[in-house]
This record gives C-alpha cells, sequence and structure tokens, in this order.
C-alpha cells in the first residue's frame, strides 16, 4: 500500500508540467523575505518597491487591480492613511461626466484604483512599438520563473524571481546576435516570450532615490519592485499564512481527539 | 448503544467524547464565520468614495438629488418662506423632537438651526429615504410645505404610505417614526460640501 | 431497503411526526443500525470524503456566486475582487478552486478502491453504473467551473474542449455553434456555463441520493468480497463507521487545508492569471491535472473523430466492467493475476497522465523536442502505448484473467477472516 502514495504524489507532482520556451533562461533564484509557509513581506521592500512602480513602471504599466486605499492595508506597505492621501494625489485620474457632461481630470484618491498610463490597449501599443505593456497587478502569479513540477513543488513558480531577472537580465548583443536584433528590441535571455523583448531596460543605478537612505542600484530596485509585485498580486498572503497556522494546528487536535474516540469506541472490537 | 463499549471507564471515556464535541462544535462555529461575514460590506463599500458639490449653481427654491452610498440625497436651497415656515413651528408640534443630524450630538433638539451645518440655513442637506420603509418621497409636494401664491414649495411627501415632510425634513404626518437624517457633510469652501 | 427497523417514538411529538413522515425511523435504520460489515478498512472511508466535498463545493459556490458577475468584461475582475474585497473571498475562492482537486483525488481513490475489492460485480452492477455518472457529472461541472474565472487557460480550455463535439460527423459544427451560442466561445458561452456550472451541483447530489440507495439495498462489500452471513459479521453503521468516516474526513481536511493555505494555486495554471484573448494562444494549452490521463487518450489517436470517440469510451467502458469480469470471487485479496494486473492498470493510468502534460512530440518527461524522423518516446508515442494498455486491460485482460486465474482460498465469511486476523495479532 506505500507504493501507492509514491506514485501517487509524484504522479500528483508532475502532473501540471508545463515546457520552458526554447532560448529562454530560467529565472534566477533570489531568495525573498515573503517565501516559504511563515514568511513575511518587509515592509521597508515595498513602501522602496511602490517608489520604483510609480516613478519607472508607472510610466507604461497599469495596475488595474490595485487601489491606493490598499497601500495603507495590513499585510501590505502599511503606509500611513495620510501618506494614501498624499501619494494617491500625485496620480491624475480621469472623471465624469460633471454637471456639463464633461469628463474631467483631478488628483487621485485612495480610493481610485491605479489609474493606466494609456487611454486603452491600442494607444499604448502605438506609443510603444507595437508592443503592449501588461497590466502587473497579477505579473508574478501570472509568469512562472521556471518550470518542472516538483521544482515548482518545492519552490514555488518563481514568479517575483521573474520579474527580478527580466529587470536585470539585460545584455548587450554580441556581433553575431546583433545581426538578429530587430529594430527598437532588446536583447534579454529571461524575458518569457524571448529573448528579443520591446521594453528597453528601465532600471539604472539611482533612476529614483529612496526616501530610506538605501543605496538604489539596479539590483536593490528590482528586489524591492519585485516584492511590491509579489504583494499587489496576492495582497492577503500575510493573513492567508497565519489563518492557515491556527486551522491546520486546530485540525491537528481535533483529527488526534478523533482518533482516540474512533479508538475507545472500536476497542476490543474484533475488525 | 452497544455492548462492546460498556467495559470501559465511564468517566474517562466521558470526557474524550464531551471534549471531542466541544472543539468540534467551536471549530465548526468558526469556520462558519468567513461564510456569514462574506455578506457584509466588502472593503470597496467601506473605502466609501466621498462626494463633493458645488452648492452655487442651485438656484434658490431650486433642489437637486445626487446619489452617494446607492442612496438619494436631496440637497435644497431653500427660499426665504421655507425658513421662516420651518422656524416658526414649536418643538412640541414635532412627532419626532430630535435633530437626527449626524453632525452635531445625537440628543439635540429638531430645531431648524440643527438641521444644518454651519449656520447656513439656506442649504437643506439630508437624505432622500423616507424612515417608513425607504421610498423616495416627493419634493414640494406634502401638507407641510410652505405656501406662495398657492404654489407649495419645500415640504415632501412620500407617496408609498403618506408620509409628510415640513420645509426643514421633519416629518409632521403619517407613518414614518423619524425625521428625514442629515448625513455627515461639510463646507470645504463657501459654497462647496463633501459629503461622507 | 435492507434492515428491518424497530424504531420506536418515544415522544408525543415524535410519534405525532411518525405517523406523519416516518423521517427518524429512515434515518435510525439507514443512518444508523444500518448493518456494516465490520471489516471495512479506511479505503472505505472515502465515500464520506467525497460526500463532505461535496457540500463543501456546493457551500463555497453558492458564496462565490454572490459576488462573481458573468460577463465577459467583468469576471476576471469579478474574481480578482472576491480575491481583495470580499470578507475571506480569497479563502472562500482558494477552498473552492483546491476543492474541486480534492474532490477527484478522493473519487479516484474511491474508483480504484472499488475496482480491487470487486465492489462493482453482481449485485452491485447499478450501484457502479451510478457511480460512473456522478463522475461523468463532476467532470462536466468541473469543466464549466474552471472557465468562469475567464482567463486565459478558461478560454482555450473551453474552445478546445467543446471543439471536441465538431468532430461529430454532419452535425457537429452545429452542434458546437450551439454549444457556444455563437461563433466561438464568447458572453453567452460564458452565461450558460455560469448557470450550468449552478445547477449540476444539484444534480450530482440528487445522483449521490441514488448512488447511497443502491447501496443500501445490497449493503457495502468489504475487503474480502464475502458476502454478509450473519448477524456477526456486522456492526451498526453509528457509531462505529460515524466515527471511524469522521476521524478519516477530518484528516482529510488536513491535508485539503494545507493546499489551500500553503499552496492554492499550485494545482492550477499560472497562465490563467492573465485575462481572457481570443485572438492569442497559449503556447501550452493542458487540462486541470484530474483530465490529463483522457486528454492524453484523445491525443493518442491520430484522427479527430477517432481520438474523441475514444476518450468517451475509455469512460463508457467502466459501464461494462461487472459483465467483463467473469470471477466467482469479488476481492483482488484472493485473485493474485487480477491483482497484478490491477497496479499495472494504476501505472498505465498515472503513466497516460503525465502523457497528457507534455507537448506531443517532446521526448517523454523532457522539455526537448525530439527530431522529426525515427521512433522516439514522445509524450504522444507512451500517451499511445499506455492507451492501448488501457483498452486491452478492460477488453482483453479483464475477461482473461477473470476465467483462468486460479484464486486463494478464500475465508468462508466475514466474521471468520476477521478472528483469523484477530489471531495472527494475539500470535
Amino acid at each position: 500500500m506505500r507504493n501507492i502514495f509514491i506514485i501517487a504524489s509524484v504522479a500528483f507532482a508532475a502532473l501540471t508540467g508545463a515546457a520552458q520556451a526554447e532560448g529562454v533562461l530560467p529565472a534566477k533564484d533570489i531568495s525573498f523575505s515573503f517565501e516559504g509557509p511563515m514568511g513575511t513581506f518587509d515592509r521597508g521592500q515595498l513602501q522602496r518597491g511602490y517608489k520604483v512602480y510609480k516613478e519607472v513602471c508607472a510610466n507604461c504599466h497599469a495596475m488595474n487591480l490595485v487601489s491606493f486605499r490598499n497601500l495603507s492595508d495590513k499585510g501590505g506597505p502599511e503606509f500611513t492613511p495620510e501618506q494614501v492621501k498624499a501619494l494617491a494625489a500625485t496620480f491624475t485620474v480621469k472623471d465624469g461626466p460633471n454637471e456639463a457632461g464633461e469628463m474631467f481630470e483631478r488628483p487621485g484618491l485612495p480610493t481610485d484604483r491605479f489609474p493606466s498610463p494609456f487611454a486603452n490597449d491600442e494607444a499604448a501599443k502605438s506609443a510603444n512599438g507595437g508592443a503592449l505593456p501588461p497590466d502587473l497587478s497579477l505579473i508574478t502569479k501570472a509568469r512562472p520563473g521556471w518550470y518542472g513540477t516538483i521544482n515548482q513543488f518545492f519552490n514555488g513558480i518563481g514568479g517575483p524571481q521573474y520579474v527580478y531577472s527580466v529587470l536585470t537580465g539585460y545584455e548587450e548583443p554580441d556581433e553575431e546576435m546583433a545581426k538578429l536584433q530587430p529594430p527598437g528590441k532588446s536583447l534579454n535571455h529571461y524575458f518569457s516570450a524571448g529573448p528579443w523583448i520591446g521594453m528597453p531596460a528601465p532600471l539604472s543605478d539611482d533612476v529614483v532615490t529612496y526616501d530610506d537612505g538605501t543605496k538604489a542600484t539596479v539590483d536593490q530596485m528590482a528586489r524591492d519592485v519585485s516584492a511590491f509585485m509579489a504583494w499587489t498580486a496576492e495582497p492577503k498572503m500575510e493573513e492567508r499564512k497565519h489563518l492557515g497556522f491556527m486551522t491546520l494546528l486546530y485540525l491537528a487536535v481535533f483529527t488526534l481527539m478523533l482518533y482516540l474516540v474512533k479508538k475507545k469506541i472500536w476497542h476490543g472490537v474484533p475488525h | 448503544m452497544s455492548t462492546t463499549i460498556e467495559h470501559t471507564d465511564v468517566t474517562r471515556r466521558d470526557f474524550i467524547y464531551i471534549a471531542t464535541g466541544v472543539v468540534g462544535a467551536a471549530g465548526t462555529a468558526l469556520a462558519l464565520w468567513p461564510f456569514i461575514n462574506q455578506m457584509n460590506p466588502d472593503a470597496s463599500v467601506l473605502a466609501l468614495a466621498s462626494v463633493e458639490l458645488d452648492l452655487a449653481p442651485i438656484a434658490e427654491g431650486q433642489g437637486i438629488t445626487i446619489k452617494w452610498r446607492g442612496n438619494p440625497v436631496f440637497v435644497r436651497h431653500r427660499t426665504q418662506a421655507e425658513i421662516d415656515a420651518a422656524k416658526a413651528v414649536k418643538l412640541e408640534e414635532l412627532i419626532d423632537p430630535l435633530a437626527r443630524n449626524a453632525n452635531v450630538p445625537d440628543t439635540d433638539q429638531a430645531t431648524d438651526e440643527n438641521r444644518v451645518v454651519g449656520g447656513k440655513e439656506k442649504y437643506l442637506v439630508m437624505m432622500g429615504v423616507c424612515t417608513h420603509l425607504g421610498c423616495v418621497p416627493i419634493g414640494n409636494d406634502g401638507d407641510y410645505a410652505a405656501l406662495v401664491d398657492n404654489v407649495k414649495t419645500g415640504g415632501w411627501f412620500c407617496p408609498c404610505h403618506g408620509s409628510h415632510y415640513d420645509t426643514a425634513g421633519r416629518i409632521r404626518k403619517g407613518p414614518a417614526p423619524e425625521n428625514l437624517p442629515v448625513p455627515v457633510y461639510s463646507y470645504i469652501s463657501d459654497t462647496k460640501i463633501k459629503i461622507g | 431497503m435492507s434492515g428491518h427497523s424497530n424504531y420506536q417514538p418515544t415522544t408525543r411529538f415524535g410519534k405525532w411526526l411518525h405517523e406523519r413522515l416516518p423521517i427518524m425511523e429512515l434515518v435510525q435504520a439507514q443512518g444508523m443500525d444500518f448493518p456494516t460489515p465490520r471489516n471495512l478498512n479506511y479505503w472505505w472511508t472515502f465515500g464520506g470524503i467525497l460526500a463532505t466535498m461535496l457540500v463543501v463545493q456546493i457551500l463555497t459556490g453558492v458564496v462565490l456566486a454572490m459576488h462573481y458577475t458573468p460577463h465577459i468584461d467583468m469576471a476576471f475582475n469579478s474574481v480578482e475582487h472576491i480575491m481583495r474585497d470580499v470578507n475571506y473571498g480569497w479563502l472562500i475562492r482558494y477552498m473552492h478552486a483546491n476543492g474541486a482537486s480534492m474532490f477527484f483525488i478522493a473519487v479516484y481513490i474511491h474508483i480504484f478502491r472499488g475496482m480491487y475489492y470487486g465492489s462493482y460485480k453482481a449485485p452491485r452492477e447499478v450501484l457502479w453504473m451510478i457511480g460512473v455518472v456522478i463522475y461523468l457529472i463532476m467532470m462536466a461541472t468541473a469543466f464549466m467551473g474552471y472557465v468562469l474565472p475567464w482567463g486565459q487557460m478558461s478560454f482555450w480550455g473551453a474552445k478546445v474542449i467543446t471543439n471536441l463535439f465538431s468532430a461529430i460527423p454532419f452535425v457537429g459544427d452545429y452542434i458546437t455553434t450551439w454549444l457556444w451560442g455563437g461563433f466561438s466561445i464568447d458572453n453567452p458561452t460564458l452565461n450558460r456555463f455560469f448557470s450550468l456550472h449552478y445547477l449540476m451541483p444539484f444534480v450530482l447530489a440528487a445522483a449521490v441520493g441514488l448512488h447511497i440507495w443502491a447501496l443500501h439495498v445490497p449493503g457495502n462489500n468489504n475487503p474480502t468480497g464475502i458476502s454478509v452471513k450473519s448477524a456477526q459479521d456486522t456492526l451498526p453503521f453509528h457509531p462505529y463507521y460515524t466515527m471511524k468516516d469522521l476521524f478519516a474526513i477530518v484528516a482529510f481536511l488536513v491535508f485539503y487545508m494545507a493546499w489551500v493555505f500553503y499552496s492554492p494555486n499550485y494545482l492550477g495554471h499560472a497562465i490563467n492569471y492573465e485575462p481572457a484573448n481570443p485572438l492569442v494562444t497559449p503556447a501550452h494549452i493542458v487540462p486541470e491535472w484530474y483530465y490529463l490521463p483522457f486528454y492524453a487518450i484523445l491525443r493518442a489517436i491520430p484522427d479527430k473523430l477517432g481520438g474523441v470517440i475514444a476518450m468517451f469510451a475509455s469512460i463508457l467502458i467502466l459501464f461494462f466492467l461487472p459483465w467483463l469480469d467473469r470471477s466467482p470471487l469479488r476481492s483482488f485479496k484472493y485473485r493474485p493475476l487480477s491483482r497484478f494486473f490491477f497496479w499495472v492498470f494504476v501505472v498505465v493510468c498515472v503513466i497516460l497522465g503525465f502523457a497528457g502534460s507534455g507537448l506531443p512530440d517532446n521526448y517523454f518527461l523532457s522539455h526537448h523536442a525530439a527530431p522529426a524522423e525515427g521512433f522516439h518516446f514522445t509524450y504522444k508515442v507512451v500517451g499511445q502505448l499506455a492507451t492501448f494498455w488501457y483498452f486491452f486491460h478492460f477488453l482483453v485482460i479483464v475477461p482473461l484473467v477473470s476465467k483462468i486465474e486460479r484464486t486463494e482460498p478464500a475465508p468462508a465469511s466475514i466474521s471468520e477472516a476477521v478472528l483469523a486476523k484477530a489471531h495472527d495479532h494475539a500470535a
């Protein structure tokens, strides 16, 4: 009977496999504070990551599923509500119609979603050489950094690592590759539809100035913004792990008690 | 139940059964909570958007209705006749003597001053939801509207079950138990208010 | 139903109710006193586990429907609204999504248990066939549920599977158009899938009622496969099996909750967190893990209609299993050759699962493409070999082996087997 468990667990693990495209590298396996069953987000890192998103990514990428108010939610960057008000007001949001029936622009409010930098997908494409910058709300859940069912079982899908690797994975093409380079594209072996990517390298040292004095190297900014996107994709992660711990603890105790009850009832009954 | 379990120690047996039953019942109750709580207003509803409104375009004797938290809010620029009519009412005559104004203490009386905010008695802002069963009352109607040249002005009448409100939105006649409530609002400039 | 009840109402209300609706008698006779073989092992607890999972899925599903919007422009965002804004919405959605997988794990164990102990054999053929119907309803329900989040895999999974029907000669295209309510998967399709996904679990619950009814007529099979001969062979269902089942159910919940809280997206597909795009097919479309063996069978046949027929046949063949097995004994415990081929069959099913998971022309269990020329063990080839074995098992091995195998000596009764076991323990 033990065999069946081994077979079943291996089968189970392997059954959701998918293949990495040719010419694309698996993401660099950097570690984050939120990994593992007890891992939590690093508030400072999320706040820095927000700044990178706001000053760099938000120029082209929307984050339609996230509201400014979420930035002060428990388990996230935990800005104060006053800070969130100020942060929201730095964005311009389209609203309306007003009494005259016209749309107008106003500063963002905490209840607004992060606005899209483009009016629509077509405008976004035409401004970016035909490539549509994807919405980043769920990007770390939608893009695996590596494959292999057993690998993913133990290490997760590597979504944040994927974002980090793309951001730090730009290369100068050598002579041979340069001949193949499509106009306006850059070389990045970590990009899932790579190796040519429409987005030019977005980060360079000190492109943002961190409020907490952390040195804004490309590596640091890539880590921070990847962590920020891990939070935007799974904002309830801390609550989930916490409640999970309590639930499993309870169930373990209750299972044990039921086992004793069952044993007692069956005591002395041949079966 | 069965002869096979009778020979075990009765007290210990009962203890494990009762303890397991209690732990199971407690766990079930806790597990039910998410299923109940999911029907409560969600985070996006609770983070209610506040509404800002410019009062300047509303002419004297004119009222508008805006939507806030899914309910109609009456915003009326009252005429002097309406204000005078409201002020002339003695408190003893009122069905509901309390102000029902979220911006003043709960125990304040339903004087005309206590029905407005910031002493700006020209502007009456209140929920357009009858306190009887929730219909939207009709404006410039009812037995307690002010009469100017035999035309009713101010005052509200709820067509569903015949409740009459006066020019300060106070219940005067009919089945409704309370005055129309005044929501939380404040003046952010001389003619601009923010509801919520 | 078997078993005579000696239910006597003790209260006045009980008597009053009993004369009008003898429901308490039914509960006592079928839910408490019901004589159950005393030797059932833990593989028999999966029936109770499945009933629990059905209740969990209906409960979480009804709640999700309160917040979900079945419209192509809003479905994806409404699911994210559940995940982000609704109180405990993330928990309820993860319970529902992982609950489907748990449901299938339990049902596969339940089916293989029935096969191993010969539970499909007379007089339980109808019980078994209702079980196959339940499994079919489960598959249809889970398939339509997977479409509702309207992610990339939702859309393309729906497109591929509904296109199976276009293989039917002459009327195939009309049927797919009818299923879709248009010329592709679109808003009408999403709407009807939502409606049916809500309806089917209740049909399923009714079928489960029939399944339990059909179980209570002949009573449970048991690990020896020997029919109940005397009262000594059985125990009342309550408290013996209520408590054993409850223990197993809660132990299963530990397994289930570990997924929900610590790996809630592992059993899904990352690409389904991208909204459906009818203009771009994902590089690799795979169904949920529980369909993979059938997907492998579908791809094994190089002909469109042939593949569809093989896939449906692979499930429909289960209906005939009670008559394909000619052995006088039920349990494989005393049928060594059947037992051996049973385990081979389990392994083949697992291999089929793997075969359905990869790109057809890649080497089996690898990410590398095989050369076009020559014979290679690709996903497709392995799938073809396993598909062959799948049908060979049912059509040749089962009838033949059950006829020719030399059975081992079986005990005369359940109580004899139980006493022999107790004796072994003592020795």
